[in-house]
């Protein structure tokens, strides 16, 4: 139980810039390293996480942490991916408001927003293995990609149609 | 009254926040700043810049700062304001914490039912390219600058990136350090 309170407040601490740039924290976390969950289990969480209404980092904790030690297990994932947070934002609210016009803030910012963009990119060909993409179905992630990002599309509604999709495939080949 | 209302407010947000922290932000903007007027257009401008320079998800660092500011900015003292972020923060968590429990039961359950297997067949190609879509959609200039407002910030970016990416796929170097060694990169350089 500590031991998922400190993973996942590790995982919120650095987080930076929305709830996927914690995937490949994640992924070497909990699936590298202590082998909490397999990369196909990631996977199936991270679409059901992202049709779930809230915040996705946290229905990521709360998901694992019930799996493996049921409520008392989510609640200390949610605890922990939400207290870093929490402390440092009161702490800016309270002391600093001026915090974010800091010239030393901004330019470490500058140097970590690129890395982010390269830490969510990377997991992307790892993730396409354990999803077995092949040329038959390689279509799929390139539609729903280019259709969020070209099209303006939400993401809920691409796990919905491909949730659909497959449910209707698996139907038709009876 | 207030935390009542920031409550029913964040409970909601919760709720019916699909999409992540970004599309959170619009439903914040609209509730907090249009209907309820707890903040001024350019405080919550200050608190989206914030919750994208700092650790944490950006639905929940965006519900702690609004629920200091509102109970401070209604006249209650500070220990209010601190009551009032827990208050906001809780009930942004709630909604989550509920349905996320109940599918996990659910899923747990019905994990190899034959339907549930089909839809994820469908499932999990889709989610490689809600990634994909992740990191391309961050591709702007707002994170890499560019090479005609500022050529060797937007040289340096490319250089971080292609750093991180190497470093994450082909070295497996931890995450975190990755990014405290771009934020010391921005530090010296940027």
């Amino acid at each position: 139980m500590w031991q998922l309170f400190t993973t996942f407040f590790r995982i919120g601490l650095f987080t930076i810039g929305g709830g996927y740039a914690m995937i490949p924290l994640i992924e070497q976390k909990v699936v590298d390293e202590k082998h909490w969950l397999s990369r196909q289990e990631l996977m199936d969480l991270m679409a059901v996480a992202q049709s779930c209404p809230g915040v996705f980092a946290v229905n990521i904790g709360i998901f694992i942490g019930y799996k493996l030690r049921k409520t008392p297990g989510a609640l200390a994932c949610t605890i922990g991916t939400a207290l870093p947070s929490f402390v440092i934002i009161l702490a800016i609210a309270l002391f600093f408001q001026q915090f974010r016009h800091y010239s030393a803030v901004e330019s470490i910012f500058r140097g970590i927003r690129p890395a982010v963009v390269a830490l969510i990119a990377a997991p992307v060909f790892r993730m396409a293995k354990t999803a077995r993409i092949c040329r038959y179905n390689v279509w799929i992630p390139v539609v729903s990609a280019l259709a969020i990002w070209l099209l303006g599309f939400s993401p809920v509604y691409v796990v919905i149609l491909a949730g659909l999709g497959g449910y209707t495939y698996g139907q038709l080949m009876k | 009254m207030i935390f009542l209302q920031l409550f029913i407010t964040f409970f909601q947000i919760g709720l019916f926040g699909f999409g992540g922290g970004y599309a959170m932000l619009s439903m914040i903007q609209s509730d907090v700043v249009s209907n309820h007027h707890w903040l001024t257009a350019g405080q919550f401008t200050d608190i989206v810049a914030i919750s994208q320079m700092t650790p944490g998800p950006i639905g929940i660092n965006s519900a702690t700062y609004v629920g200091y500011t509102a109970v401070v900015n209604a006249g209650y003292p500070v220990w209010a304001g601190i009551l009032g972020s827990l208050m906001a923060t809780f009930s942004v968590i709630l909604p989550s914490l509920i349905l996320m429990i109940i599918i996990s039961r659910f899923l747990m359950k019905f994990r190899n039912h034959p339907v549930v297997e089909d839809v994820f067949t469908g499932l999990r190609p889709a989610v490689v390219g809600l990634l994909a879509a992740a990191a391309l959609l961050l591709c702007t200039a707002d994170n890499f600058s560019s090479p005609d407002t500022n050529a060797w910030q937007f040289w340096i970016s490319i250089a971080l990136f292609a750093f991180t990416y190497i470093g994450q796929q082909t070295y497996k170097m931890n995450p975190i350090l990755l990014i405290l060694m771009c934020g010391a990169a921005g530090f010296l350089l940027l």
